[in-house]
């Protein structure tokens, strides 16, 4: 038996460790430290429907216990990833979730009507939540009811299962989760970097180009447990947790806050071989904790 | 092949003020294609300082797996860095990027290395490298002050050496065009690396020459998939940026926008 297994809508993981997206640019870089295919998935980086150039640098800062970044979505555009990057990704045995953004609903329907019939693409997440472009991102993931209406619009041409992405940047999560459930998401990652900002200690003036960017790392680890914490006994749908993962015992907590499957992100900056460090790890880490299988942990933290 | 290891400091000392000089040994050295390429340094194992420190790589010493760093103890986490001792670990990521081309002068021409600051630290190897081979090295070596000069002996010891101060209190008072200014212009390649305005203004100087620029920018994972670290090319054609830290840091004269 696979202790470390994980069934989720239209992913079986044999582990539940993704690098996030974002952070892991399509594979190619780490893909030549390890082999790829010890990952449960990948969420690739986000694809949209032209190329992005994204913004100007500097580009990411250092907090404490964090870091603050503004990329701005750059990436090939979805001919690009279509031809250069999935393809190369299929000599994994690893499935890929792909990252959906756009500036309006017309372009997430058309990334994910295309990027849904690559082989390995085996889910989406919809990318309401970037905090670092001017238009689309964020704009679609703090109104319930738009949150709800593109992803339905998505749901209705995607061939793969619909993973949206939250934003952390709300007043109520709860409500716009309630909303993508309602709009036919398949399941909820959570959560996208907190809105921040970081001054030069010399100039007063804000380091990242972009004046705000979002922040990651251990600092906001906190926060998203007690997001999914609230969401994960709020909907029915199952939910990929992420937020400052560096290490075993931090998936332990994600999965009892509620997580069924964990994203790593600014951890692989940290240490490129976190990922495949953490699953020869989680197997110690249950027998540790007297349990079988890994599902057994998810929700522990509010169930009797 | 990119390494992670827990390198050995073999020393450390402060060279100049608040500049150090790291000697690190490891089997990561064996990796090392070319001068100008750097490591990504972890200076904390907590996190509350998280992201690596990328630091070029002064020497390269493959016979005994040892390279020496120089840098600035200039924020917390290069402070952290001059804290290290002999015997200590220090998780290192590495080589990374790609560096300057020796093979793009010849025995017998003449190189010009120009650096700035912390930017001096790779002409060095570069220097042995080009020596060895028989290039005749010319360094201009420009400092904010007498006080952070550092490297002076060990430049004149291989060649030709002009050493620059904003204040004048070591050589020439002025930057490093204030000196190339009254140098010939009867050499083959420049090199340089240093700081932007820096670079402009050589790659200025020098437009009609074959030239490498090494660049600097604030990096996330040093090795191309966070795409932090981006610079725009002159050409402003699409997808017109390109990464420091996998596609560069050393670029030839005229790809990037500066």
């Amino acid at each position: 038996m696979n202790r470390l297994s994980v069934e989720l809508p239209g992913l079986h993981l044999k582990n539940p460790i993704m690098p996030a997206s974002g952070c892991f640019g399509f594979g190619q870089e780490y893909g030549k430290m390890y082999d790829l295919s010890l990952l449960g998935a990948i969420m690739i980086k986000a694809t949209t429907l032209e190329p992005r150039l994204g913004n100007p640098t500097p580009r990411v800062a250092e907090t404490p216990s964090g870091m603050l970044n503004a990329i701005g979505l750059q990436n090939p555009g979805l001919a690009g990833v279509m031809e250069n990057e999935l393809p190369w990704l299929e000599q994994f045995d690893v499935p890929i979730i792909a990252n959906v953004a756009g500036t309006e609903t017309a372009d997430y329907v058309e990334v994910a009507k295309v990027i849904s019939t690559a082989p390995n693409v085996q889910a989406l997440e919809l990318n309401i939540s970037c905090p670092n472009v001017k238009e689309g991102g964020i704009t679609f993931g703090t109104d319930p009811l738009i949150a709800e209406e593109l992803t339905a619009a998505v749901k209705a041409v995607s061939k793969v299962p619909v993973y949206v992405k939250l934003s952390p940047n709300v007043t109520d999560v709860k409500e716009i989760a309630l909303a993508v459930e309602r709009g036919g998401a398949d399941g909820i990652t959570m959560i996208n970097t907190l809105l921040g900002m970081r001054l030069d200690e010399k100039t007063g003036k804000p380091i990242i180009a972009n004046v705000t960017g979002g922040l990651s790392g251990p600092a906001v680890k906190p926060v998203a447990l007690k997001m999914i914490y609230e969401v994960s006994q709020t909907v029915d749908i199952p939910i990929i947790g992420m937020g400052g993962i560096m290490n075993v015992q931090d998936v332990i907590d994600f999965l009892s806050a509620g997580a069924s499957a964990v994203a790593v992100g600014t951890a692989n900056f940290v240490n490129p071989f976190v990922c495949p460090t953490i699953i020869e790890e989680l197997p110690g880490k249950l027998d540790e904790l007297g349990v079988e299988h890994i599902s057994e942990l998810v929700g522990r933290s509010y169930r009797s | 092949m990119i390494i992670q290891e827990s390198m050995l400091v073999q020393s450390q000392r402060e060279i100049a003020h608040n500049i150090f000089e790291m000697k690190l040994q490891g089997k990561l050295v064996q990796e090392i294609q070319a001068p100008g390429q750097f490591i990504h340094i972890r200076v904390s194992e907590a996190f509350d300082m998280l992201l690596r420190r990328p630091i070029s790589i002064a020497s390269i010493d493959q016979e005994n797996d040892e390279i020496t760093i120089i840098y600035r103890a200039e924020g917390d986490g290069t402070r952290s860095l001059s804290k290290r001792n002999e015997g200590d670990r220090v998780d290192v990521l590495g080589p990374l990027g790609n560096g300057f081309p020796v093979e793009e002068t010849n025995a017998g021409e003449v190189a010009y290395l120009i650096g700035g600051g912390i930017g001096v630290p790779p002409l060095y190897e570069l220097s042995k490298q080009l020596t060895a081979k028989g290039v005749t090295c010319v360094h201009i070596l420009g400092f904010q002050s007498e006080n952070v000069v550092f490297y002076e002996e060990e430049f004149k010891a291989l060649g030709e050496t002009h050493i620059v101060t904003v204040d004048g209190t070591n050589g020439t008072e002025g930057f490093v065009t204030t000196v190339m200014q009254n140098l010939s212009e009867q050499f083959a390649t420049y090199y340089s690396c240093g700081p932007q305005p820096m670079l402009k203004a050589v790659q200025e100087m020098y437009a009609n020459k074959k030239g490498y620029l090494s660049f600097e920018e604030r990096m996330g994972c040093g090795v191309g998939a966070c795409f932090a670290c981006v610079c725009q090319t002159t050409e402003r054609a699409e997808a017109n940026y390109i990464k420091v830290c996998s596609d560069g840091p050393v670029f030839p004269a005229g790809v990037i926008a500066i």
